[in-house]
């Protein structure tokens, strides 16, 4: 059986690791090669790096970072941010991305997701929905970073990205981002039904517990989280320990 | 000397900075002559195989390929093209390794594509040296290489598929080792060292 997947986000901006609670109030949390390669030695299973700047400012992507992250290290990693066509993410392919992550620009324009696929296969197309429920218990996707709201309801517009050919789907909850109160598990449930690529829950760890929920009653394929792990609050090797103790089927 | 067969088709990148890392002396090429005097070949290849079969076509290196007697690594699509036949494009393939590639039938529950880390077992090649079986890999694909007599490793999603292939001086891995951390790592050096 496939083990369950636990992903630290290094969000970079300026060359630079920064989390910031709801993207706001940025702090400096270090080097992008050296965590990341600290990560892959605690046992991450992938690492996702995206640039933050890039959407928000218009910033173009971070090629030469890329490139770095690839000749260090060992294990598979994501790059989003600021994709915005399909030039975008074969110079990423070209530095050593294995996969990408495409967000406000796949809202946009959803045909960049299949030409993407069509291209260099399902496997490297990540389509990542930031969604904010609504009064009326509706799950809209936002773009820019949660900045602007879009009219893409959650559960079609994940359906639309893997017919379209996405292999991927990362979804985080604006709702919980940033929070530590847990993931939405019973969206994250209620999205695994609908659809049968795999699903990357994000946004809102706080415990090792969460983790737990999200990957057991969320059915969420890979966990990714930032914080509690940027901040030392739990290395990555201990949180998998848990897990397996809990009898997740992770790999040690 | 390494080559890695560049024929447009994928993450030459990623393989040859896990060369780098080992120390491996490599380079990538298209040109027949440089592959033919190499000691080793790399096949690499991500997305679809019908496509990749039409780039090895066009770079003409189908028979390049079959004639060679060193050893050769598929990986990923690289080794499902050297499989007999892929349902993906239905395409007809270089027939070295004695099987089919298939695609994982969308059953309740199955995630497709198969992505992430998963074991192999029943292993049977020196290129597995120092695994005792049970160890996790890194799988990324939706199609899927049948149980065969080639077949030096299985693993399990949904069903069981060979995981690695050997038959003679080739050898296939359907999971990516230069993305498998330090399991990937030493099938690698197992790689350089046949």
């Amino acid at each position: 059986m496939v083990a369950k997947r636990i992903i630290p986000c290094l969000d970079v901006k300026e060359g630079r690791t920064v989390k910031g609670i709801n993207f706001t109030g940025l702090q400096d949390v270090g080097d992008p090669v050296e965590l990341g390669e600290y990560y892959s030695k605690c046992g991450a299973d992938e690492l996702v790096y995206l640039d933050i700047s890039a959407t928000k400012e218009g910033r173009g992507t971070f090629t030469r970072l890329v490139e770095k992250i690839s000749e260090r290290i060992n294990i598979p990693f994501t790059v989003g941010g600021g994709i915005s066509s399909l030039d975008d993410a074969s110079r990423l392919l070209d530095a050593g991305a294995d996969k990408i992550s495409i967000n406000s620009a796949a809202i946009a324009n959803p045909a960049l997701i299949d030409a993407i696929a069509g291209k260099y296969g399902n496997q490297f197309v990540v389509v990542a929905i930031d969604a904010r429920q609504y009064p009326d218990s509706r799950w809209l996707a936002t773009t820019h970073g949660g900045s602007r709201p879009s009219d893409k309801e959650l559960f079609s517009w994940a359906y639309e990205a893997q017919e379209r050919g996405a292999g991927e789907i990362l979804f985080t909850s604006m709702d919980h981002d940033g929070t530590k109160k847990g993931y939405p598990c019973s969206t994250f449930a209620e999205l695994s039904g609908r659809i049968n690529i795999p699903i990357i829950a994000s946004g809102g760890a706080g415990s090792v517990q969460d983790i737990a929920d999200v990957l057991t009653f969320g059915k969420a394929d890979a966990a990714l989280a930032a914080s509690i792990f940027h901040y030392g609050e739990i290395t990555v090797g201990a949180l998998k320990g848990e897990l397996a103790k809990m009898k997740i089927d992770v790999r040690l | 000397m390494i080559a890695i067969i560049d024929y447009k088709c994928g993450n030459l990148g990623s393989v040859a900075n896990a060369l780098k890392r080992l120390g491996g002396e490599f380079e990538i090429t298209s040109s027949k002559e440089t592959i033919e005097k190499a000691d080793r070949v790399i096949l690499p290849g991500v997305g679809n195989a019908a496509q990749a079969m039409e780039r090895l076509k066009d770079a003409d290196l189908c028979n390049t390929i079959l004639n060679l007697r060193k050893p050769v690594l598929g990986i990923c699509v690289g080794m499902q093209i050297m499989c007999r036949h892929s349902q993906e494009g239905d395409v007809e393939c270089l027939g070295i390794f004695d099987t089919k590639v298939k695609k994982f039938e969308p059953v309740e529950g199955l995630k497709v594509p198969h992505m992430g880390w998963n074991r192999i077992n029943n292993l049977e090649s020196k290129l597995l040296k120092g695994l005792k079986g049970g160890e996790y890999v890194y799988y990324i694909h939706s199609y899927y290489p049948q149980l065969c007599p080639d077949t030096i490793a299985t693993t399990v999603h949904g069903t069981m598929f060979s995981g690695a292939l050997k038959y003679e001086n080739f050898y296939g891995t359907q999971f990516h080792p230069e993305k498998s951390g330090d399991i990937g790592e030493t099938i690698l050096k197992n790689f350089l060292e046949l």
